[in-house]
């Protein structure tokens, strides 16, 4: 059992919840480099899933995990409070990020993706480069992470769909006047959902600048042995948990990722359903 | 009293098995096991050989001998304590060990009819045994030294459960929510109920073994971790555990799964009882499983049990197909489908990115290739196509490459296998032993047990030596 030692909502605006959690996994916490992830289950009848880590304290022994309620998993989630435990806890998991030197990284963060993002990017100010950070939401409720993120980047720039905070428009609005700018970019570290991250991806190819993306691919061992979490990338068939969840921007096929996302679509909904959250409001 | 030798090459008592029409509305047990009766008249069958051929063809040397003779004589419990001086498991193995290629195939009574029906004998013992009182194996002097064992699949077990009598303090890392590896995600409650499994990992633990879930060796620890953790040796039993697909056009399309996928999905994280259980499967009602080994089956008659109509597809006839032939008849009476000499050719979609159909190439049989196995040739023209809403691809799985990614010294073949010696396991790292699907590719639950005991016993000489 791994206990919740801290419950904070981020975001609560009647239609999107986003909350964190620091689950109590001293092994986790320990081993955890940027990039990885961790699988777990909250009960005897849970699903295993994937969720990155957002921040993890070798010395207290806590990961940080941050979630959207949406399905029945990160609904659930959200109703645990400090001191209840969930069942099982396993990680980190996949490979770890690697970046040769870099001078000059631009990192991007969609939504929840945030929240992989934010230990890469203190990874990255902390050992020496220059970092732009680009955070993007649909609104200004939506913006997570922001003073943290703020605090290990040079530069930092917010886009919102709607206007309501920092620039109108996509990250990649603001990605494409940093590269017109001519200011040299090494590196574009892209996080979010996928028709972002494909976005950003196709913008940076133009200008032949190495992008990377982390996948959130389903997934039920997270260790290789199922495969669910296959994508095809330069061609080939990789796992995201064994070989990811970082790739080539360049070479990913979103289209299939994106597909195989939405296999379980109508499956959720029954389990909602059954659970009586048939909407989007939470759970009776 | 003279005994009527003839009556033992007639046949063998059979077993009884579940009804076919109520086997493929649930998940219960096909075969239902002997009575006492059937295993006393069965017992008798033997020989008793001088030099029992049977235990030669047997991974792990089971006196077959002398536990049939204790069957014969009613003493289940001493016939019972007879296998498990030499294997760990025999209500598993009892199930699902291939005992026509091993110890049956040897039996001199199968020379003139059926063999004695050593797997079924095994089976009854260890069943009869679970269900009474019996001393169990409880190690009374501590060695004191701490050995880890990695997976707690059937090599992990076998070598914990020797080390466990051997007085050592073994700790077993698991990193599935559950021990049993591929006797819990993989071989379906069908064929192996569950709580067998549980009864077994329990008696390890009663013997004084720790189990410890969710760690994966390599991630959460590394091997170095171990050994500065107090750990005097490491036993590698991680597995086959990584799906091996066959590169078609179209296997990565939603519905496409990997055996390993479809069977962990319904036997580890009970998918058969979804929404109940919250992971999903997804099952249309045209079900098509390539390949025809013993995970094929398994995944087939799933398939067949979550209700749709299921075809087996084969590029090689019946008789190479490396599944138990029990396996293949069960498939069979349950209504599965079985299209041989058809070769995958590539998979076709919808316009939503669902599998809706695959092509198939027929073929024919040339010459024997190195195998011995007769070639299966591609007939020009022959193409079919075969409506499928779920796709389930088993056609083998290769070492799980988590620990030797992690650790650099360890020693591997060009397949990622790890390598260990034959004789001890001992692997190219001091201290750290292996065995298993991850030595020798995937194999059966029989073998990896021996590589497990054969390791154990590396280990034990390894430190009393230290």
């Amino acid at each position: 059992m791994y206990k919740v030692l801290r419950k904070k909502v981020l975001t609560d605006t009647g239609v999107d919840r986003v909350i964190l959690l620091d689950i109590e996994a001293p092994l986790v916490a320990k081993k955890h480099k940027p990039g990885h992830f961790v699988m777990l289950r909250i009960d005897e009848k849970g699903e295993r899933v994937p969720l990155t880590i957002a921040d993890a304290n070798p010395e207290t022994g806590a990961v940080t995990i941050i979630a959207q309620e949406v399905g029945s998993t990160s609904k659930q989630l959200g109703r645990l409070e400090a001191g209840d435990h969930i069942l099982d806890f396993v990680g980190p998991l996949g490979q770890a990020a690697h970046y040769p030197e870099h001078k000059h990284v631009v990192c991007i963060g969609g939504g929840l993706g945030v929240a992989p993002l934010y230990p890469e990017v203190k990874h990255l100010y902390q050992t020496g480069s220059h970092v732009t950070s680009i955070v993007g939401a649909r609104n200004k409720d939506l913006i997570l992470l922001e003073s943290e993120m703020q605090e290990y980047s040079h530069e930092f720039y917010i886009a919102t769909d709607d206007g309501s905070y920092g620039t109108k428009g996509f990250v990649t609005t603001i990605l494409q006047e940093l590269i017109d700018s001519n200011t040299p970019v090494d590196l574009v570290i892209a996080i979010g959902p996928i028709p972002m991250m494909k976005a950003v991806a196709n913008l940076t190819r133009k200008y032949e600048i190495k992008t990377l993306v982390s996948l959130n691919s389903l997934m039920v061992d997270g260790t290789g042995m199922c495969g669910a979490c296959r994508v095809t990338v330069g061609g080939e068939t990789k796992f995201t948990c064994i070989d990811g969840p970082e790739f080539d921007g360049h070479l990913v096929d979103f289209d299939e990722q994106m597909r195989r996302l939405s296999m379980y679509k109508d499956k959720e909904k029954e389990v909602l359903i059954q659970e009586g959250c048939g909407g989007a409001n939470g759970c009776q | 009293m003279s005994v009527d030798k003839r009556a033992r090459f007639i046949g063998r008592e059979p077993m009884a098995l579940l009804e076919d029409e109520l086997r493929v509305r649930g998940f219960s047990e096909v075969a239902l096991g002997y009575t006492e009766e059937q295993a006393i008249s069965e017992a008798k069958r033997c020989l008793k050989c001088k030099n029992p051929k049977c235990q030669l063809g047997c991974p792990v040397n089971i006196d077959i001998k002398d536990f049939i003779a204790l069957t014969a004589e009613g003493k289940f419990i001493e016939a019972y304590k007879k296998i498990k001086e030499k294997n760990s498991l025999p209500a598993v193995c009892g199930r699902v060990c291939p005992q026509e290629e091993q110890c049956e195939v040897e039996c001199i009574v199968g020379l003139k009819g059926e063999p004695v029906a050593i797997g079924r004998l095994e089976r009854f013992v260890s069943d009869y045994a679970l269900t009474k009182e019996h001393k169990k194996i409880v190690c009374e002097v501590s060695a004191g030294k701490k050995v880890a064992v990695v997976g707690s699949g059937p090599a992990g077990l076998a070598c914990a459960g020797e080390l466990a009598k051997l007085c050592y303090d073994v700790t077993m890392y698991e990193a599935f929510h559950e021990p049993g590896g591929v006797l819990m995600y993989g071989i379906p409650e069908f064929r192996l109920p569950k709580g067998i499994v549980k009864e077994e990992v329990e008696f390890l633990k009663e013997a004084g073994v720790k189990i410890e879930c969710n760690v994966i060796i390599g991630k959460t620890l590394t091997i170095d971790d171990l050994f500065e953790m107090g750990f005097e040796a490491v036993f590698l039993g991680t597995g086959a555990g990584l799906p091996y697909f066959l590169g078609l056009e179209g296997e990565n399309l939603n519905g496409v799964y990997s055996a390993n996928e479809f069977l962990t999905r319904v036997n580890l994280m009970r998918a058969y009882r979804f929404p109940e259980y919250k992971t999903p499967v997804y099952v249309g009602n045209h079900v098509a499983v390539i390949g025809a080994g013993n995970v094929a089956m398994d995944a087939a008659r799933t398939a067949r049990r979550l209700g749709a109509t299921v075809h087996i597809i084969y590029r090689r006839s019946e008789e190479e197909m490396p599944a138990r032939k029990e396996e293949i008849e069960h498939a069979k009476e349950e209504g599965i489908g079985f299209l041989t000499l058809a070769n995958p050719m590539k998979v076709i979609g919808d316009e939503k990115g669902y599998v809706k159909e695959i092509v198939c190439q027929q073929m024919e049989l040339g010459e024997p290739d190195e195998s011995g196995r007769r070639r299966p040739q591609a007939i020009p023209g022959s193409e079919f196509t075969l409506p499928v809403d779920t796709l389930v691809v088993a056609v083998g799985q290769g070492p799980n490459p988590i620990v030797t990614q992690a650790t650099p010294d360890l020693a591997t073949n060009k397949w990622g296998n790890i390598i260990a010696d034959e004789q001890t396991g001992a692997t190219s790292i001091p201290g750290v032993y292996a065995g298993g699907d991850v030595v020798t590719g995937a194999a059966t639950v029989i073998k990896a047990m021996g590589a497990g005991k054969i390791a154990a016993a590396g280990i034990h000489n390894y430190l009393t030596n230290k």
